[in-house]
């Protein structure tokens, strides 16, 4: 349901990625991982929007959205989190996951500004299903925290609660696990496998070997900008390239 | 304003001869400059950039406010470095205090490149306007290099309107349009240390004289907030620098 | 999930209660003024309430900068003033037309000037600000210059003039009660959201789908256009208008006043712009004073209360009031 053609990305003199191409089915879960500059996060970036690829192609659902900016993607259901969680950090836990809801809602500024019925009808909707994904990730609790005074592994699953909140075909995460301890990370297995459960396509950029390996059904190996491998978890343990890559050679 | 006025005060009040009463003008505006940065700016150091843009207005009008207190209202003249004869030069005529401002500012200029380019402290401030972190983790003390930017900027901002007092007199209101322009110049040239900006200061300069020559002389002083909105929207980083400004 | 209906239904009517607490004593008020000179600045308490607000729209929630509201204020003042006096057009009508025709303006340079962040932005809206005053002075023909325009007519309605200090209050208050009104609702709301969104992380916002870039200039055209409303008001009430009532200080002025109110809440900067009209007027005797105190209290609230006195009061008071307070509880007892 993701294609990518071919796809480079030229910064001034780096080429951060190169002819990279590859294949995402739908309701898996993909891991996408490599050593440290191997053009893992410019990769999302492309897909998502927030850079336009130097040449190749982004297809999506049969669609070609190469170039199309992070707001209309939003609307095409793609959503994704980052590597250091961007947060909404002045607004509650339930506002940010609120703000997830924003392409399911209509009022522009004259109904907000007016208060009309419908306004205020959608808003108490937002509410009840921005509720429904705090449970979803089991922070419901937290609801009225501002997200600033929040510790980071709570932080991390706001960002996932309110990604899920757009109801994503396809939700990319950023090294999700970065930063999390061995049990929230567990958890947060589960919590993948859980979101995979319910339909949505996920697809992982990651450094945590043990997480990628236990929950994504095909990996891909980046390195410089190459794509170097793509397979199941087994065949990737045993792919040559990729222990290469990982440890130099020998 | 602090340089034409200190130096008016010194020289005049304190009947100090007029080389010693710029150079304590000079030091004086500095050191208040750098107090300004200890007390206001560097314990907010973290907040966003709307915030310190705010804390320094506010001090610019605290300064202003003092300045009325102690001096009034009242416009006051300079005298020139040089007297008043005007010089004639191949067929123009040039009054002195021009020529020493020319002089004087491209010294400055001078001064500038030697010390952003060529000494330990000028190079390791540039590190910092590129990036703060890598420059801190090289050992260089951002704090004092920040401190250190401040002072040296208002001591400019002290020899810039020191020579300019005797043409075009001075009181406590002064310097606002002047600063003003001065931070278009370095917008429209590019926010960098080298040529660009002293051509964004020529080029406002020049097309404002020529300006108030064509059109009108009401208009000049908009001419180079126009010309500021025009590179905003078009070229943002500024004419002489090279690179994208930051999409995302 | 019941918790969060509630929370929002309690929530909405907190805010109804606020409102109308506020307008009631908006309106009770010149019962116990009696008129005077009194009366005469509260009305302008009033118009600048209504331009403080609108920077906070702009300012606090959606965090974008504007050195350059007074533009608004003297483009919305101007047009009024010259359509009333020179070609006699209707005052109501021509309030609307300055109202849309500001809108329009704001709308189309917003684009370009929100591209543009932090001190970038500043020196764009400082810049757009200064323009606008320039010509407002050079325009002789059209404004009258530095010397001002004179003969601006009141507002009418049937056959009431809006002359005395009292109409003009209830005038000018109305106005200034429906742009709250209009704001508070416009902030807790999902555009409110948005913004709020977009002030925090612009890039997450856009991730979730809000069209930053468009939004932004929507709220800037907003604000131009409240800003152009109270100019109208300002015309019609003091009849006389010169290019120095829409100079930089007042946009600096501004600024003040939705800082010590506090960045983001509405009733704060109705909070500020009362402090910054009345106070002047209580301290008439140092007039040259108010100068240094603008240049202090920016500098004050910013470091050491950053939230405005809206949020920076209520905190003061409780730290007192816990230092005070006798330990509850079982005390220590030494070691």
């Amino acid at each position: 349901m993701l294609k990518i053609e071919r796809v480079a990305k030229i910064f001034g003199g780096l080429k951060a990625l190169n002819d990279v191409s590859f294949s995402l089915a739908a309701g898996e879960i993909t891991g996408i991982i490599g050593p440290n500059g191997a053009g893992k996060t410019t990769l999302f970036n492309v897909i998502t929007g927030i850079y336009s690829p130097s040449s190749g192609r982004v297809f999506y659902e049969g669609k070609d959205i190469t170039g199309f900016p992070p707001e209309k993607l939003a609307r095409l259901s793609m959503v994704r989190t980052f590597q250091g969680i961007e947060l909404f950090s002045r607004m509650t836990v339930l506002e940010n996951v609120m703000v997830g809801l924003h392409t399911k809602s209509q009022s522009g500024i004259i109904a907000s500004a007016l208060k009309l019925p419908g306004h205020l009808r959608e808003e108490r909707r937002i509410r009840e299903r921005a509720s429904y994904w705090l449970e979803f990730t089991g922070i419901i609790d937290l609801a009225s925290t501002e997200a600033a005074n929040l510790p980071f592994g709570k932080g991390r699953l706001l960002e996932i609660a309110r990604a899920m909140a757009l109801e994503p075909h396809i939700i990319l995460m950023d090294e999700p696990a970065a930063g999390l301890n061995s049990r929230e990370t567990s958890d947060l297995a589960e919590l993948i496998e859980k979101i995979k459960d319910t339909g949505v396509t996920v697809a992982l950029v990651e450094h945590d070997m043990e997480l990628v390996m236990e929950i994504c059904s095909r990996i891909i190996v980046l390195n410089l900008g190459h794509k170097i491998a793509e397979g199941t978890p087994r065949e990737i343990q045993e792919n040559e390239k990729v222990i290469t890559a990982y440890l130099g050679e020998d | 304003m602090l340089g034409g006025m200190l130096t008016l005060f010194f020289h005049i009040t304190l009947q100090i001869s007029l080389p010693f009463a710029v150079v304590l003008a000079i030091l004086v505006s500095t050191a208040v400059g750098s107090l300004f940065e200890r007390l206001a700016i560097s314990p907010l150091k973290d907040a966003e950039p709307i915030i310190l843009v705010i804390i320094t207005i506010g001090g610019s009008i605290l300064i202003r406010g003092i300045a009325m207190l102690l001096w009034g209202k009242d416009t006051y003249a300079l005298p020139m470095f040089s007297g008043s004869e005007p010089i004639v030069l191949w067929g123009a005529t040039i009054m002195p205090q021009n020529l020493w401002i020319f002089g004087i500012t491209l010294i400055i200029i001078m001064a500038n490149r030697f010390f952003f380019y060529h000494s330990i402290i000028g190079k390791a401030m540039r590190a910092c306007a590129f990036n703060r972190v890598a420059s801190s983790l090289v050992g260089i003390d951002v704090k004092h290099m920040v401190f250190f930017s401040f002072a040296v900027s208002s001591a400019m901002g002290a020899v810039a309107g020191i020579i300019i007092a005797p043409l075009t007199m001075t009181s406590y209101d002064v310097g606002i349009m002047l600063g003003l322009k001065g931070f278009c110049a370095a917008i429209i040239g590019g926010m960098s240390t080298g040529i660009g900006t002293v051509a964004g200061g020529l080029i406002v300069g020049i097309l404002e004289s020529l300006g108030a020559g064509l059109i009108s002389s009401g208009y000049k002083d908009a001419i180079a907030f126009i010309i500021l909105l025009l590179i905003l929207f078009i070229r943002p980083q500024g004419l002489f620098v090279k690179g994208d400004a930051e999409r995302v | 999930m019941r918790k969060e209906y509630d929370a929002c239904d309690g929530y909405m009517k907190k805010e109804m209660l606020k409102f109308f607490i506020f307008a009631a004593v908006i309106i009770i008020a010149p019962v116990f003024i009696k008129g005077g000179y009194l009366m005469n600045v509260l009305i302008f308490v009033g118009i600048y309430t209504i331009l403080a607000v609108a920077l906070n729209l702009l300012l606090g929630l959606a965090g974008q900068i504007s050195l350059g509201q007074a533009a608004f204020f003297g483009l919305g003042a101007y047009l009024s003033g010259v359509l009333t006096a020179t070609y006699t057009v209707n005052p109501w009508l021509s309030m609307v037309i300055a109202f849309v025709t500001v809108g329009a303006i704001a709308f189309i340079i917003g684009f370009p000037i929100l591209k543009l962040r932090g001190h970038y932005l500043a020196m764009a809206t400082l810049g757009m600000g200064i323009i606008v005053y320039i010509i407002f002075n050079e325009t002789v023909d059209l404004t009258g210059g530095p010397s001002g325009l004179s003969g601006i007519p009141h507002l009418t309605i049937g056959g009431m003039i809006f002359d005395s200090d009292l109409k003009s209050y209830y005038l000018v208050w109305f106005f200034t009660i429906v742009v709250i009104l209009l704001s508070v609702n416009l902030a807790s709301s999902r555009i409110g959201r948005a913004l709020r969104a977009i002030h925090d992380s612009e890039v997450a916002a856009r991730i979730m789908g809000v069209n930053a870039r468009l939004l932004k200039v929507e709220i800037f055209a907003c604000s131009g256009m409240f800003s152009a409303l109270a100019g109208s008001l300002y015309a019609h009430t003091v009849t006389f208008i010169s290019p120095t009532s829409f100079g930089f200080n007042v946009s600096i002025e501004l600024l003040t006043m939705v800082i010590v109110g506090g960045l983001g809440s509405i009733y704060g900067s109705f909070l500020g712009a009362a402090i910054l009209t009345l106070l002047p007027e209580f301290f008439r005797t140092f007039q040259d004073y108010d100068i240094i105190v603008y240049g202090i209290t920016l500098i004050v609230i910013t470091m050491f209360m950053p939230g405005g006195l809206v949020r920076g009061v209520p905190l003061m008071v409780m730290s007192v009031y816990n230092k005070w307070r006798p330990p509850s509880g079982p005390s220590r007892q030494g070691g």
